[in-house]
């Protein structure tokens, strides 16, 4: 009986490190590839490849523009959830139900259904080729006014029922009580944020036709075509930055996909 | 309790609060969406305004093959990733349970990656790992053999998302009380045993959950598909939301695009409404 065990268990062992390395293989070979590469069957400098890929192209530009969207992006939608979670779950106004409807409601819709029509937006407000034409269809994230909403529910009224009395405002009471309470919350959702809208392809590679102007997922479709193994570097280097927010936060990661997915952690 | 005056207060209170998300909903996604909705009436350009033609898009949907064809191509595509991705994700999650601490980590970590990398940088990884040096998107020979097309976009769509899935299914195999598995292992029941009467029952909630998430992502597909086409011959690899494109910015047919972007929103709604119905019933 022991010894049945023992054998499934080596089996089950076995099944793991076989689907692991079939799963990290694909990646372990790219970056292979690009520190140890090759040219006709003559060795190249690795390093090289690296630095004509970072240096070589217009990447820095491309990494400014995604880190100013994707930023920009993250701290407006924490922003503006926030305080709309906060009014929805603590005040009581004139059409709020509506609102929480709407917020649920607009869930279902998916974005790319609004291509057309966001680019007749930001055409008419001459946002083609602009950060901002990039940044604002992005702001449209009804999870994070959900996941506010249900945190601040939860937070114990004794907590907010001094200071009150003392006097202080409703913003107030959001800034220095239910969004520290919700700390973790806070950076679980801007981690999530950040990483969409990093990664984000349709609509960016929509509304930037200049390549100065590109975000770097965009881009790197441009300069593979004439770096030869550096353009793969450059597609390595395009998604490093996620991979290292993950690698670093990666209990953060974990519990953001879950709250999205509407499993509390 | 709600006195008037309090809620007079509130009203007060609320309205900074809410108001730049409202601004920001109105003007970015109620106004779009109504425009939508009127534009599909017409037969505009993408930027120049056209005509009211009542139903004619609608109707015209209907005798369009490339529509047909669009959503034929998007429901194989479905088919190929979610119940694979969802399989893969339940079979991987329960080889990750068993381990513990650091080597829990790195096997999770090497499942997940995938999901955070952008997606132009996977579909260059497997182009050039699959096709050679400088290959950006399909070869030729691949491209002439428009049955091929899907399937790997399919696969690389799996590798680059199953990491999800199995998150998702730790978390819930994580509530599953242990000693269900001990009484079971008292009373002879072997793994499969196990895995028939505990863990796919109790694990079927998340399996339903992962399905439907799967299945409203995939429907929307485009920039996989797109990134290994580009340039190359669409037509037999077209999916909806990459027709919704083709017409608006390369046909220059807004008034039609917008009717097939109605079409997906109804088909997404639908799904979502149906799903939520199923797993009602099954519960």
């Amino acid at each position: 009986m022991i010894r049945r065990l023992n054998f499934a268990g080596l089996v089950l062992a076995l099944l793991t490190v076989v689907a692991a390395v079939a799963w990290a293989f694909p990646l372990v070979w790219a970056i292979l590839t690009t520190v140890a590469p090759e040219a006709d069957g003559t060795p190249l400098d690795g390093l090289a490849v690296y630095a004509n890929a970072l240096f070589g192209t217009p990447i820095g530009l491309w990494y400014l523009n995604s880190l100013v969207t994707s930023g920009t992006v993250t701290l407006v939608v924490i922003a503006i959830s926030a305080a709309a979670g906060y009014a929805i779950s603590q005040l009581e106004f004139w059409g709020r139900k509506a609102l929480w409807y709407l917020i649920l409601a607009s869930f279902m819709i998916p974005v790319q259904a609004l291509i057309v029509n966001h680019f007749l937006l930001m055409n008419s407000w001459k946002l083609i080729n602009s950060w901002a034409g990039v940044i604002l269809p992005q702001l449209i994230a009804p999870i994070a006014v959900i996941v506010y909403k249900q945190f601040f529910d939860s937070v114990p009224k004794e907590l907010s029922e001094a200071a009150r009395v003392d006097g202080a405002s409703h913003a107030r009471l959001l800034w220095s009580i239910y969004l520290p309470v919700n700390w973790g919350v806070t950076a679980a959702l801007a981690i999530i944020v950040f990483i969409g809208a990093w990664n984000a392809f349709l609509w960016p590679f929509l509304v930037v036709t200049k390549e100065p102007l590109m975000n770097v997922t965009v881009a790197i479709g441009q300069v593979e075509q004439y770096l030869g193994v550096g353009g793969l570097a450059a597609a390595l280097l395009a998604g490093l930055p996620v991979a290292l927010v993950y690698l670093v936060f990666q209990k953060k990661v974990t519990e953001a996909i879950m709250l999205s997915s509407g499993i509390k952690g | 309790m709600t006195t008037p005056l309090k809620k007079k207060l509130d009203n007060r209170a609320a309205l900074p609060l809410v108001a730049p998300f409202v601004i920001v909903y109105a003007a970015l996604f109620l106004y779009p969406t109504l425009q939508m909705l009127a534009m599909s009436l017409t037969d505009g350009q993408l930027i120049l305004p056209g005509e009211w033609v009542g139903l004619s898009n609608y109707l015209k949907l209907f005798r369009d093959w490339r529509f047909g064809n669009s959503v034929a191509n998007t429901a194989y595509f479905v088919a190929l990733t979610v119940v694979p991705g969802t399989l893969l994700g339940l079979g991987f999650a329960m080889l990750v349970v068993r381990l513990k601490g650091f080597w829990q980590a790195v096997v999770l970590a090497v499942f997940f990656l995938p999901y955070i990398l952008p997606v132009t940088t996977v579909t260059s990884i497997w182009t050039w790992f699959v096709y050679g040096p400088g290959q950006l998107v399909l070869p030729d020979r691949v491209l002439g053999r428009p049955p091929f097309v899907l399937p790997i976009a399919a696969t690389i769509t799996v590798w680059w998302t199953v990491g999800f899935n199995v998150l998702l299914f730790m978390a819930g195999l994580k509530n599953i009380p242990t000693e269900l598995y001990e009484a079971a292992r008292l009373d002879g029941a072997g793994r499969w045993m196990q895995f028939r009467a505990i863990t796919w029952p109790l694990i079927w909630p998340v399996t339903a959950l992962v399905l439907t998430i799967q299945l409203i992502m995939q429907i929307k597909v485009f920039d996989q598909v797109y990134l290994l086409v580009q340039g190359g011959r669409v037509d037999a690899s077209m999916v909806l939301v990459q027709y919704i494109y083709t017409l608006a910015f390369q046909r220059n047919q807004g008034g039609y695009a917008a009717t097939v972007a109605v079409a997906l929103f109804v088909i997404v709604a639908a799904v979502s409404v149906l799903q939520f119905q199923l797993l009602r019933a099954r519960k």
